[in-house]
């Protein structure tokens, strides 16, 4: 699996329950074949629909599904996601419709589609929606595990996943809980918290302070709503130090999400990695990662600084 | 229509208008003007065209309804009562802390309320998933929404349209409420939508333009909508805000809300009652 784009796992995991379950149904607007799903149309006619370039529509009429019983999953990159903020909030969110969004594309993993392109504030648009739960991939091992648990949710909920191959740090011998964060890597100086594409890199790092003598606790926050403040706090009560790491705005998102926590429960000097409130440009992931300081050995520095800052 | 039906949905809008102001007059303020333009058309759908069991408000097969044009909600609150989806006495809650009737219908709140709206725009794309799940579902039940000419600005009720024709949702029917007014002005001033009839039937609605004061010509309208085999169907109710209250009318015809104090309701009662 771990050589498979993640928009191939995903709609195969969507085919999959389509069969299951009569009542899920699948929309999109005009993105189904740069999200895999297109095919899903000659499998089952009638319940995968496209309602063209037009996002807005295409969550109000989900929302309107549900009045017959359907549990729609409609799907569009991650920066269109943002044009759907009000039809999120009341035809989905005030509404209580069991839809289910996916964002595809999440910030820099656009790539050659550039800035305007590069998802930066839907996840703080969403954090922002009450009753609404977020889930980041953070790979197709992962995404396996949590899809039964998705589907047994009944409320609204955020998908945001990596289209294409992303790095495996999982394997299917863990056990996935979508509303408990998962310790990667057990430390005691330091406490690295990150989510989707980000894990990988936090995991590089720790291996890199490691080689310092430094212990990093590892904490993949998959679902950055609702917190699991038990978990991330109980780490940072222990290291007291941390840093976050995200591929979003680090404003609204896992960094506001965790130091909002910890104000409360746990307070900590709290550094973060992530798209550091400006937006996304053209480029390759790895110069993206450079340019934007989320590299593993930027978080190597954050935590180094995180740990000075604490002495 | 026979006269009889006529006088008696007549006498139900009267009762529509009646519960709305009331409704309106406890928290001092509303949205009267469109509340009292479409209760023509309440009585019509609730009274005569839809089907529904107000005792049984989720049965699967009912028809729905989704007030796109959320703020009319004391109408549609008032029409509800007087089926007997709640008691009248509910009337007087609207907008009370802890509600059942906030001003925009709410479906959390209220069942038999077939969808939350509020932001204009949104609730005719909701009827348009409620009419394709018709279909898909393999129910007759039919999809009534109601959106404001106003909220005819709104882009997201074109791409509804658009699709809604492209598929065909011949389950689906779409009444404008043309009141000509909105809050900065007259519509036709602000940013003029029409001509609804030419715009719609270009989208690919069969359009019917009838006196949204008459519930003979509504209805009507309604049953060529259920006879059309092809299209969805769009009703033009020509309408106007405040009908059925003479001094609420004048007002009207320059403002968009009102404030109803005790003595407006005296005075309201003359005509209603």
């Amino acid at each position: 699996m771990a050589d498979q784009e993640m928009r191939q796992v995903f709609a195969r995991l969507l085919e999959q329950a389509m069969e299951e379950d009569l009542r899920i149904i699948t929309i999109d607007a005009d993105l189904a074949k740069a999200n895999a799903t297109f095919s899903l149309r000659e499998k089952f006619p009638g319940r995968a629909l496209d309602v063209g370039i037009a996002e807005q529509n295409m969550a109000s009429i989900a929302a309107g599904m549900t009045s017959y019983g359907f549990r729609p999953w409609i799907g569009t990159f991650c920066c269109f996601v943002s044009r759907m903020a009000d039809q999120i909030l009341l035809s989905v969110g005030y509404a209580g419709r069991n839809v289910k969004i996916v964002g595809t594309d999440p910030g820099i993993t656009a790539e050659i589609n550039g800035g305007t392109h590069m998802g930066v504030a839907d996840v703080s648009m969403m954090r922002g929606i009450p009753e609404m739960t977020i889930y980041e991939a953070t790979d197709a091992v992962q995404l396996q595990m949590a899809m039964p648990q998705i589907l047994a949710y009944e409320g609204p909920m955020y998908i945001r996943l990596a289209r294409r191959q992303v790095p495996t740090v999982w394997d299917a011998s863990m056990k996935f809980d979508l509303w408990k964060a998962q310790i990667l890597r057990p430390g005691k100086d330091v406490t690295i918290v990150a989510n989707g594409i980000m894990v990988a890199e936090a995991l590089e790092a720790a291996e890199l302070l490691a080689a310092q003598g430094i212990e990093a606790e590892v904490i993949d926050v998959h679902t950055v709503k609702p917190l699991d403040t038990e978990t991330v706090c109980a780490s940072i009560r222990k290291t007291g130090a941390v840093v976050t790491c995200e591929n979003a705005n680090i404003l609204g998102g896992l960094y506001s999400a965790v130091c909002e926590a910890a104000a409360q429960y746990s307070p900590a000097r709290i550094l973060p990695i992530g798209i550091r409130d400006r937006f996304g440009e053209v480029g390759r992931l790895p110069y993206l990662k450079e340019t934007m300081g989320m590299t593993a050995q930027h978080i190597v520095q954050a935590a180094l600084q995180a740990k000075e800052i604490k002495n | 229509m026979e006269a009889t039906k006529k006088i008696e949905l007549q006498e139900t809008a009267r009762a529509i208008r009646w519960g709305a102001l009331r409704a309106i007059s406890n928290v001092g303020s509303g949205h009267v003007g469109g509340s009292l333009s479409v209760a023509d058309a309440l009585a019509v759908l609730y009274f005569h065209q839809m089907r529904i069991r107000p005792e049984e408000p989720l049965w699967a097969e009912r028809d729905r309804l989704v007030l796109s044009k959320g703020h009319a909600g004391p109408a549609l609150y008032a029409a509800m009562a007087r089926r007997g989806y709640f008691p009248e006495d509910w009337l007087d809650t609207l907008n009370a802390p802890g509600t059942k009737l906030p001003g925009h219908g709410d479906m959390r709140l209220l069942p038999g309320i077939d969808m939350s709206t509020g932001s204009l725009g949104q609730g005719i794309s909701c009827a348009v998933g409620m009419a394709l799940a018709a279909r898909l579902t393999g129910s007759d039940s039919r999809i009534y929404t109601i959106v404001g000419d106003g909220e005819c600005q709104e882009g997201q009720v074109w791409e509804a349209l658009m699709y809604a024709a492209h598929s065909k949702l011949t389950n689906l029917t779409v009444l404008v409420d043309y009141n000509r007014m909105q809050i900065s002005g007259q519509v036709a001033d602000v940013c003029d939508p029409a001509p609804f009839a030419e715009k719609f039937s270009a989208f690919g609605f069969a359009v019917i333009e009838v006196d949204g004061h008459d519930p003979a010509e509504i209805s009507d309208a309604i049953d060529a909508a259920k006879a059309n085999t092809e299209r969805p169907t769009a009703i033009i109710l020509h309408t106007k805000k405040g009908k059925g209250v003479s001094f609420i009318e004048k007002k009207m015809a320059a403002n968009h809300s009102m404030r109803i104090d005790s003595g407006d309701l005296r005075m309201a009662k003359k005509e209603l009652r």
